[in-house]
């Protein structure tokens, strides 16, 4: 039996949502092998090479897979997953993985997986449904298996593999889309849905001039990404982007700092995997306090300015 | 320019979902559902470019139970010039809807596909992707920005880290992001002439498409409880605990 992971990348290295990937494949107990399309993408196979658990590279280098254009890739995989007689074809579950995976598997007339957290055997799967807040048990029958693993339940291979290098041919150019403009966003701060420390705002923060005066510098003392509630962000405190919750961002980072925060159900499914979660809130009936492992009941415009100046 | 709207009829995101005692699914008896809300901002975003003059046409579409015909009223309400309910009882996996989808659109016709670009019950977040595939159209998922263009559609999209802008040839498929508008509160006058637009009904059965299930879902459970924690009296206990006991800091 073989697996297929679908290498992410930048033509330089490899997202750490394919490390997580591979783990996830290597459950399956048979070979992973890894498909890398790209273009002058030398270094990205260097790097596949190395880890440990992969059986082959096989690399495509073309021109149309400079861009990770979603047309053109899915036919590719469509055609070494039918030639190669993969079990499974696995890819993070990055805005890369999502976009590609249900494609793929379209394309090959099976159901696909998505947001996969645990694999007991080929064809059993667990996954989330209702923002967390059900986990379903899945069973396929399906001779291929298409799946995105969410990468915070699988850890990220490490070195130490040598996998064979195999170049395969490329597909089609389809020609269908193509990439205009990047804007990768160069916040001092990191991304909301990877950060490791997350300081996330609610509506008891009054307005988005407190908002930012109050949390920014908390966030920037502890490195952390800002989020806000579905409250906040209706109020106008911050854009639609910072919302954590049911309909905005999940987020699982090792410490959510809740200011002022009330603990909406739809709040909740949006970070209630966090490891450890602080709720700062001046009523000790908030149902935040519930969830979480340090509860001050205080003030938030006394609270949080002192615990900046005390980190 | 016609664009076809998929939408899906779904637990209300307020609601607090349960999962049935035998573990075979979850509770949707007497529980409020409401349009996926994905799926209200791209009825939002279709209305819009009517509006804009860019399309002509706006056609609101839904596969499932005949209470779907509510959730197509709503996004007649919103806007939508008609409505086709593509009728079943049958559980529709996303892979199903993508075919019974791509049924309705050879029907139809559309330049543009905008659905939503995931529903909050199965949070599959496939069936856009799925129906593309199927009509060998160009895709752009979770975008936050849409241009029309002559004969192509800029999207810009919200991928890990950033935004990316992509130019697709249409007949294209986007997959609507939170960020890509507000969707309007339908108005009492328009909830009333909604109720006289037309709404066609079609069986899934005579759509000529395999629409049976390929996953069983076997048992749904609760997550393990998250066990609230200890209250801090202060500040100064809080940083102590933080960087003591949990050490996260």
């Amino acid at each position: 039996m073989k697996t297929l992971v679908i290498a992410e990348h930048d033509n330089s290295r490899l997202a750490t949502a394919t490390l997580n990937a591979v783990t996830a494949a290597a459950r399956f107990g048979g070979e992973v092998d890894l498909l890398l399309a790209g273009h002058g993408c030398d270094a990205v196979a260097a790097q596949a090479q190395a880890l440990a658990g992969v059986t082959r590279v096989l690399k495509v280098d073309a021109a149309h897979y400079a861009e990770p254009l979603v047309e053109n890739l899915a036919v590719l995989v469509q055609r070494v997953v039918s030639e190669g007689g993969y079990r499974a074809v696995l890819a993070g579950a990055s805005s890369f993985g999502k976009n590609l995976s249900p494609r793929v598997a379209a394309l090959l007339d099976v159901a696909a997986v998505s947001d996969v957290v645990a694999i007991s055997a080929p064809g059993r799967y667990e996954r989330p449904i209702y923002a967390g807040n059900v986990m379903v048990s899945v069973e396929s029958d399906q001779t291929v298996d298409v799946l995105t693993v969410r990468t915070t339940a699988f850890d990220a291979v490490v070195d130490g593999g040598s996998a064979a290098l195999e170049a395969l041919a490329a597909g089609p150019d389809l020609a269908l889309s193509r990439v205009i403009g990047r804007e990768l966003s160069k916040s001092e701060r990191p991304e909301l849905g990877d950060a490791a420390i997350v300081v996330s705002g609610g509506r008891g923060l009054g307005s988005g001039e407190n908002y930012h005066r109050l949390l920014e510098p908390l966030a920037d003392a502890l490195g952390a990404a800002l989020g806000a509630s579905r409250a906040a962000v209706d109020a106008g405190f911050v854009p639609n982007d910072y919302q954590v919750g049911q309909t905005g961002k999940i987020v699982a980072p090792g410490l959510y700092v809740a200011v002022g925060i009330s603990g909406a159900i739809q709040h909740l499914a949006g970070m209630k995997d966090s490891k450890v979660i602080v709720a700062i809130n001046k009523d000790p009936d908030a149902p935040i306090f519930q969830v979480a492992d340090y509860g001050l009941v205080a003030d938030l415009f006394d609270a949080v300015p002192a615990l900046t100046s005390s980190l | 320019m016609k664009i076809l709207v998929p939408v899906k009829r779904v637990v209300d995101y307020n609601v607090k979902v349960r999962v049935k005692s035998d573990n075979s699914g979850v509770e949707l008896a007497g529980v409020k559902m409401s349009i996926n809300p994905f799926d209200e901002i791209a009825v939002e975003e279709a209305v819009r470019l009517r509006e804009a003059g860019t399309a002509t046409e706006v056609v609101a579409v839904s596969c499932g139970t005949t209470a779907s015909q509510e959730t197509l009223r709503n996004a007649l309400a919103m806007g939508a010039d008609r409505a086709v309910l593509v009728e079943t009882d049958a559980e529709l996996q996303p892979l199903a809807v993508a075919k019974l989808l791509k049924a309705v659109a050879e029907r139809e016709q559309p330049q543009m596909v905008i659905c939503g670009k995931q529903a909050i019950d199965d949070d599959a977040n496939q069936t856009g992707q799925m129906l593309a595939a199927l009509m060998g159209w160009p895709q752009a998922t979770f975008a936050s920005k849409v241009v029309v263009n002559g004969d192509v559609v800029s999207v810009t999209r919200e991928i890990d880290g950033g935004l990316e802008t992509v130019e697709l040839k249409m007949p294209a498929l986007v997959t609507a992001d939170l960020r890509l508008n507000e969707p309007r509160y339908a108005t009492l006058p328009n909830i009333m002439k909604a109720k006289k637009k037309p709404l066609d009904v079609l069986a899934a059965a005579e759509l000529g498409v395999d629409f049976a299930p390929r996953l069983r879902h076997v048992r749904h459970a609760e997550p393990a409880a998250r066990k609230g924690g200890v209250k801090v009296a202060d500040v100064a206990e809080l940083v102590n605990k933080l960087r003591n006991e949990a050490k996260v800091i």
